[in-house]
């Protein structure tokens, strides 16, 4: 590989990590909520797929793509809500009830989506940020979905919130230890009520950024893990909103590898680049937990850890 | 003598209609939460402006009306059968793993790779059994290692077999596009055919193939294992509690793993079938959403392997009436998914009232 190759792989991989990342950044900021609560939504891939689909038909019906995103958000929020309700009943196992609204909301979005996967919707815009560089690989790179910034924002914010405010502690309180929340005089189920269902919102935001801006349409096959994928990338980020943003760009690097080196005509193991993400989420996971002693950060509450 | 044979007959009566009243609690709760997620699907189906009557006598001439849609339905059983034990051994133990697509395709995969060099040359008496040990031996390994990961390096399963499925689906189109690729196929990338003489056929008088005998036996096997060995009263005791089970020196580590290869190992022989009986070769086919299904199957089943049958038939039959639905109904294939999905929740969702309902309680004596 000479290095106009290896520099357009390169680019291509940052501008992979921008573009890719933004979906892992909304679902794992999600989580990373309802996981600090005390809770588990396996179901976020379900809540992803859906959002995607809600908001390339709101975006194609109105021609509005940003009231799209907001669509998405709404119905993400109804999953959680779905979600945080029935988990609230005794003897429901989270873990279950994920898989099995994981299931629900993509054959939903199956069902619903199935008039919208040939008309074409308005995308979202992007911002150009690389006004200032000639070089149109790094104006490419730079142009940047606004979605992208609202993230970024989001996790300074919430590791900030977490930390400094009232709201966050008892959030954490209620994820560490359900007694001592009670002692407080906090409703352990409503916060988790509310944490779960504000992290399905931030889900379907993720999906509406699938189908509004990349890849940008609305497929059967758009979302391949990704919700999941989410979930192990919150483990690794150690429930810390701020890791969660390096470990989304992280992600999003390692799913472009596989379209970065197709495009300079590597295409000979194209599918075990495909496989990187999760090759790199399984290796990620096996180097960072240990049986032997519980992980640093990790609610009190949770049942994957527990 | 008669005073007293009077107390002892009631109170054999007594113990008995208790007993039914204890275990018709796991009949009657799934049973109830099947109808009452049919309701829900019928207020579904009216919103979207179809008529629930239709559908379901669809779905009954579709899977169960004839003898051959009766065939059909048993054709998309037998897979479900076997992933589906994929998911109950494994919740014995206490884990919740939902990648048996991944043994499945990789199973199916496996069987065609290796059968397909040994074509020209072995006769099927060899060839057949080889492919079937290829595919027990590659879901067996790709499950084992979630078994190990969780136990060894303390992995969740869940997200780990998941993760595995996506995997396992790279490894099939990379061989299936590239090296293995049939090039005199022109329409979808697939390997060349085991061959003819290498397939299994119907069982006889049906159309019907030899997988749902084997997804039979392995139930029956399977409840034997778990029900009257010491092999399952261990894995039991590690499913209620591990560390009680450590307590008392059971080898917690090697249980999970072999029974997660055991796990692997049925879902893989799905895949083996799907290739040996149907497809005769392996391709992206093989991604039919059995695994996933196969999960919901366990989970009605309450994880107990002879309940699993009839519940592959009903969920086998729903999917094989999809055709028929989508056609008449003018509805998206999807359908039988959104009924699946909700079926699942509406089961979950049941699960809470155990032990809360007065009819079920033993009413002593």
């Amino acid at each position: 590989m000479d290095d106009a190759g290896l520099s357009t792989v390169l680019f291509a991989m940052i501008a992979g990590a921008i573009r890719v990342s933004t979906p892992f950044l909304f679902v794992s900021l999600g989580e990373c909520l309802t996981e600090k609560s005390g809770r588990i939504n396996l179901g976020l891939e379900g809540t992803l797929v859906f959002g995607a689909m809600s908001a390339y038909a709101i975006s194609y019906e109105t021609g509005s793509p940003w009231l799209g995103v907001l669509v998405a958000g709404f119905a993400g929020m109804m999953f959680g809500a779905l979600h945080g309700y029935i988990c609230k009943l005794p003897k429901v196992n989270d873990i279950a009830i994920g898989i099995a609204l994981m299931l629900f909301g993509t054959g939903l979005a199956f069902f619903f989506g199935k008039a919208y996967i040939q008309p074409a919707a308005p995308r979202l815009p992007s911002i150009p940020l690389g006004w200032w560089s000639d070089n149109p690989q790094i104006r490419q790179v730079m142009d940047v979905n606004p979605l992208f910034l609202v993230g970024a924002v989001l996790a300074v914010a919430m590791w900030w919130a977490f930390k400094n405010t009232r709201l966050g502690l008892v959030v954490r309180t209620t994820g560490d230890s359900a007694p001592a929340a009670l002692a407080l005089g906090v409703n352990v189920n409503l916060v988790r009520f509310l944490a779960t269902a504000a992290g399905g919102f931030l889900a379907g935001v993720g999906g509406s950024f699938l189908s509004l801006f990349y890849p940008g349409s609305w497929t059967e096959g758009l979302s391949s893990g990704q919700g999941l994928m989410a979930v192990a990338l919150v483990i690794f980020s150690r429930w810390n909103p701020l890791a969660c943003f390096g470990a989304a760009l992280l992600f999003g690097a390692a799913g472009a590898l596989g379209p970065a080196l197709q495009s300079i005509g590597i295409s000979r193991g194209y599918h075990f680049f495909n496989a990187a993400p999760y090759l790199m989420t399984l290796a990620i996971m096996i180097l960072s937990i240990s049986p032997k002693r519980s992980l640093k950060g990790a609610p009190g509450e949770l049942s994957i850890t527990k | 003598m008669a005073d007293t044979a009077a107390p002892a007959n009631g109170f054999a009566l007594a113990e008995t209609i208790d007993r039914f009243r204890r275990s018709s609690e796991f009949v009657v709760i799934p049973v109830l939460a099947l109808i009452a997620s049919g309701l829900l699907f019928s207020i579904f189906l009216l919103l979207v402006g179809k008529s629930p009557v239709e559908f379901f006598s669809l779905v009954w001439r579709g899977g169960f009306g004839t003898a051959f849609s009766w065939q059909n339905t048993l054709v998309r059983a037998s897979p479900l059968i076997l992933t589906a034990l994929c998911v109950a051994i494994p919740a014995r133990l206490g884990m919740t793993v939902i990648g048996g697509e991944g043994a499945l395709v990789l199973g199916g995969f496996a069987a065609a790779a290796i059968a397909i060099p040994m074509t020209s040359w072995a006769s099927p008496f060899v060839v057949m059994p080889v492919m079937f040990l290829a595919a027990a031996i590659a879901g067996a390994f790709w499950i084992g290692a979630v078994g190990w990961l969780r136990h060894y390096r303390g992995i969740n399963e869940t997200i780990s077999s998941l993760l595995l499925f996506y995997i396992a689906v790279s490894i099939l189109n990379f061989f299936v596009e590239g090296a293995l690729r049939d090039p005199s196929d022109p329409n979808k990338p697939s390997t060349a055919p085991i061959g003819a003489e290498n397939m299994i056929g119907p069982i006889p008088g049906t159309s019907v193939h030899w997988g749902l005998a084997a997804g039979i036996v392995a139930c029956i096997l399977v409840w034997i294992l778990m029900n009257r060995t010491t092999f399952g009263f261990a894995a039991r005791v590690t499913g209620g509690n591990v560390r009680a089970a450590q307590g008392q020196g059971l080898p917690v580590g090697r249980l999970v793993v072999i029974s997660c290869a055991l796990a692997g190992a049925c879902a893989g022989l799905a895949g083996y079938f799907e290739v040996a009986a149907i497809h005769g070769k392996a391709n992206a086919s093989l991604i039919a959403g059995y695994g996933f299904t196969g999960i919901l199957v366990s989970f009605l089943a309450r994880h107990n392997p002879l309940a699993i049958v009839p519940v592959a038939i009903l969920l086998g039959g729903i999917a094989a009436s999809g055709g028929l639905v989508q056609r008449r109904m003018d509805l998206p294939d999807a359908t039988v998914l959104v009924l699946q999905g909700l079926m699942f929740v509406v089961l979950l969702v049941s699960e809470t009232m155990y032990g809360r309902l007065a009819i079920f309680k033993p009413k002593g004596a």
